[in-house]
């Protein structure tokens, strides 16, 4: 049982990630209906830029604690803003000229600028991994159990709980913005239909645009996150999170934005209990056959719209 | 990139420097932080530090600059022309160059053909000309298996490089535990691949668009984990070596009387093996395209198109959408499934470090860049982008310019995504942009690859 609980928290906390970085998926498919490859790579790109504003403002873990939140929060902005630029940048110059061409395109297009992102980072920064010492350390013990070999104790560390809340504020900040403000509207409107919404007066190029942005920001956000419970970093994990995270976009719907968030959980979730009861070497094949399997049965995911036929 | 109206106003030179100059700001936005402070771990201290490179983010800001201004007089907007005159392939009488180029276009293959046919007894044709020639061949051959799925049927695959893996690792293992040669695994590594293919089609044909992709990616990781971690039968990331080499009807490629060379009566040469593999790959290469053009002209290939254009007019014609996929599906993986027992034989190892995603990917840009759908593009976008691939790999010599540290190595990834982009932005639909349609009212002639569907699976 607390084993399970253990377990459940680190999931959850995987979970959160995941999610943030399958919003920007969700976002951008629910827009153009393409698969933005880059989008990994944009996460790892947000990594990168936390980590060498965290060396470059010299915080440790010993700093004070206003000082320690302050310094993180404008690493956070700088982060979101450096990142959103890059999303933007790749968006202008690989996906907008294309954007009335065949479905294909803008997805080689993507593909290559996944190798160009990457590449570029490994480059510049150096292919070693980048470590980083622990700067929110400490934990809240929420269950004991007490067995002959020792005790197993179950942990709730302040990174977790940093990382879920954050993720869920900002879950709810984009929720609104796509409720409730008219760039939301606009995002809604070009969604449903693209040509109609240009007739009725949306400038449909910015509304994508700002969609990048967006999807970009969340994604720096996942990757300063990412870097503060993993405190270490290199210029490929873009890939694999970004598989696991398009993957938890269709678990959850493609183009609902509460069902990336369901997704990123599950398959969080999915990959710690795997990792915990059986096997870690197979927890990607567990997470992609519950994915192939789920699709089995529900083809458009699990809070997905059905995709109505048109003849 | 503006479709310009005449009523826009006339872009003056002002504006140009003014789109560079934003254009230079947002690389100087870009470049501020993952270019100009770099992290590096310093001996001594713990930890890393971030060390400053203006250099390098005025280097880039000033190539942005340059290069959009120059873009943007020359290409884009054309600010400057360039007084060349009457342009001699726009002279009365229609476009002679358009002409002369569909000419050629026809003469093209058969001509490629005998190049490849006599390449081997070329004076140019050393050992490492016929290494990148057999690498090169076996992409064509892949671009071509893929091209049944994604050009012909509209599926997107993106875990291609699955079936070849089952192919080369079906060769690897029949060899390993059964002592089978190359000739027997050949045909069973076609016939594997294809029943993997069914196996992983059969529930996820019913999926369209992007979720068909990424199940077949995942699918793709799937296998690899496997390969990977299964020890005790693949011996995992290690790899199998000691791979048996194919033999010409039986004869080895080995010194002494009963070699290749000494039963023709030939000095021995370790060429003749690596010729014989490259009319291998050749002949595998080109039964898969033979093999794709007749069935194009079955029932079961007019099906893959026709559904590749509208599936619901398919279904209502009474064509069996699920079972057209699989075949479309089972027939691509055979032909990765031969592809990758020819890989298998001709490395004498192999690992799963071969089958990653990016192989799939660039199985699928040749495709797609090739022009999809078209033969002949495959090919061209396999020479473009594998020999460009090798051809990047000699960048040694930039070393004298940009001092010792410099690694090409990673240079030359990052110069195949710009191509990648470049290639796809500048033609959309590839570089072959006709399609030949099977079947016509009257005369058959290309048409644009504009009027051909992409699929919706």
């Amino acid at each position: 049982m607390e084993y399970f609980v253990q377990q459940l928290i680190n999931g959850l906390t995987l979970g959160s990630i995941y999610g943030l970085i399958a919003i920007g998926y969700t976002m951008v498919y629910g827009i153009i209906g393409m698969i933005n490859f880059a989008h990994g790579d944009i996460f790892m790109i947000g990594s990168f830029i936390a980590l060498i504003f965290i060396i470059l403002l010299g915080v440790t873990a010993g700093s004070s604690f206003l000082l320690l939140l302050f310094a993180l929060l404008l690493v956070l902005v700088i982060a979101m803003a450096l990142t959103a630029t890059y999303g933007w940048t790749v968006e202008r110059l690989a996906y907008r000229p294309l954007r009335t061409s065949f479905r294909l395109a803008p997805l080689i297009t993507a593909i290559g600028m996944s190798i160009v992102l990457q590449n570029y980072v490994q480059v510049v920064q150096g292919a070693r991994v980048k470590p980083l010492q622990p700067l929110i350390s400490g934990n809240f013990t929420i269950m004991e159990k007490v067995t002959p070999e020792g005790n197993f104790l179950v942990n709730l560390s302040y990174i977790q709980i940093l990382i879920v809340v954050t993720t869920f504020i900002l879950m709810a900040a984009f929720s609104l913005i796509i409720a409730k403000t008219s760039l939301g509207r606009s995002q809604r409107a070009c969604e449903q239909d693209r040509k109609m919404a240009s007739l009725i007066g949306v400038n449909v190029d910015r509304t994508i645009s700002l969609t990048f942005v967006m999807g970009a920001a969340l994604a720096a956000v996942a990757g300063m996150m990412y870097l503060l419970y993993y405190g270490v970093i290199d210029f490929y994990i873009g890939f694999v999170a970004g598989v696991k995270a398009f993957t938890a976009a269709v678990l959850g719907g493609i183009g609902s934005l509460p069902g990336a968030m369901l997704g990123g959980l599950l398959i969080g979730l999915i990959e710690t209990f795997w990792s915990a009861y059986f096997s870690i070497e197979y927890k990607d094949v567990a997470a992609f056959s519950i994915l192939a399997i789920v699709l089995i049965f529900l083809p458009s995911g699990i809070l997905g719209k059905p995709e109505v036929e048109k003849v | 990139m503006t479709t310009a109206s005449p009523a826009a106003k006339e872009r003056s030179f002002t504006d140009s420097i003014k789109d560079a100059g934003l254009a230079a700001l947002v690389a100087l936005v870009l470049a501020s932080a993952i270019m100009g402070l770099r992290t590096t771990s310093l001996p001594g201290v713990g930890g890393l530090v971030v060390v400053p490179d203006l250099p390098l983010v005025v280097g880039a800001v000033l190539v942005v600059f340059v290069g959009r201004l120059l873009l943007d007089l020359f290409v884009w907007r054309k600010i400057i022309r360039i007084p060349v005159g009457d342009k001699w392939y726009r002279r009365p009488g229609g476009r002679p160059l358009a002409h002369h180029a569909q000419r050629l276009g026809i003469m093209f293959g058969p001509a490629l053909l005998v190049f490849a046919v006599i390449l081997p007894f070329l004076p140019v044709s050393d050992r490492y000309v016929m290494d990148l020639s057999i690498l090169v061949l076996t992409y064509v051959m892949l671009g071509w298996g893929l091209n049944i799925v994604v050009g012909l049927a509209g599926l997107l695959d993106l875990g291609y490089v699955a079936f070849y893996a089952v192919g080369a690792y079906s060769y690897a293992l029949l060899a390993h535990y059964f002592d089978l040669g190359f000739w027997v695994c050949l045909p069973l590594a076609g016939i594997l691949a294809a029943f993997w293919g069914v196996i992983l089609g059969f529930p996820v044909l019913r999926l369209r668009g992007d979720y068909l992709a990424i199940v077949t990616l995942a699918f793709g990781e799937i296998i690899r984990i496997v390969l990977l971690n299964w020890y005790t039968f693949t011996n995992g990331p290690d790899g199998i070596s000691g791979i048996p080499r194919p033999s010409f009807f039986g004869l080895e490629f080995e010194r002494g009387e009963h070699g290749f060379a000494g039963f023709f009566g030939l000095d021995y040469s370790p060429m003749h093996r690596i010729i014989f593999l490259y009319y291998l790959i050749l002949l595998l290469a080109l039964l898969t395209n033979f093999v794709t053009i007749r069935l194009r002209r079955l029932p079961v290939g007019r099906a893959w198109e026709a559904l590749r254009e509208d599936e619901i007019a398919c279904r209502s014609l009474g064509i069996n959408t699920t079972n057209t996929k699989l075949t479309a599906f089972a027939t691509g993986a055979m032909f990765a499934g031969f592809a990758g027992s020819f890989f298998a034989t001709r490395q004498g190892f192999i690992s799963p470090e071969s089958f990653t995603f990016i192989e799939s990917a660039l199985i699928l840009a040749i495709v797609v860049l090739g022009g999809l759908g078209s033969q002949i593009g495959v090919v061209i976008a396999a020479v473009v982008m594998i020999g460009g691939l090798e051809i990047l790999r000699e960048l040694n010599f930039l070393k004298v310019i940009f001092g010792d540290n410099f690694d090409p190595t990673s240079y030359r990834m990052l110069i195949f995504g710009l191509a990648m982009v470049v290639i796809m932005v500048w033609r959309p639909r590839g570089l072959i942009s006709t399609r030949q349609p099977t079947i016509a009212l009257g005369g058959r002639k290309p048409i644009s690859g504009e009027y051909v569907g992409e699929g919706q699976g």
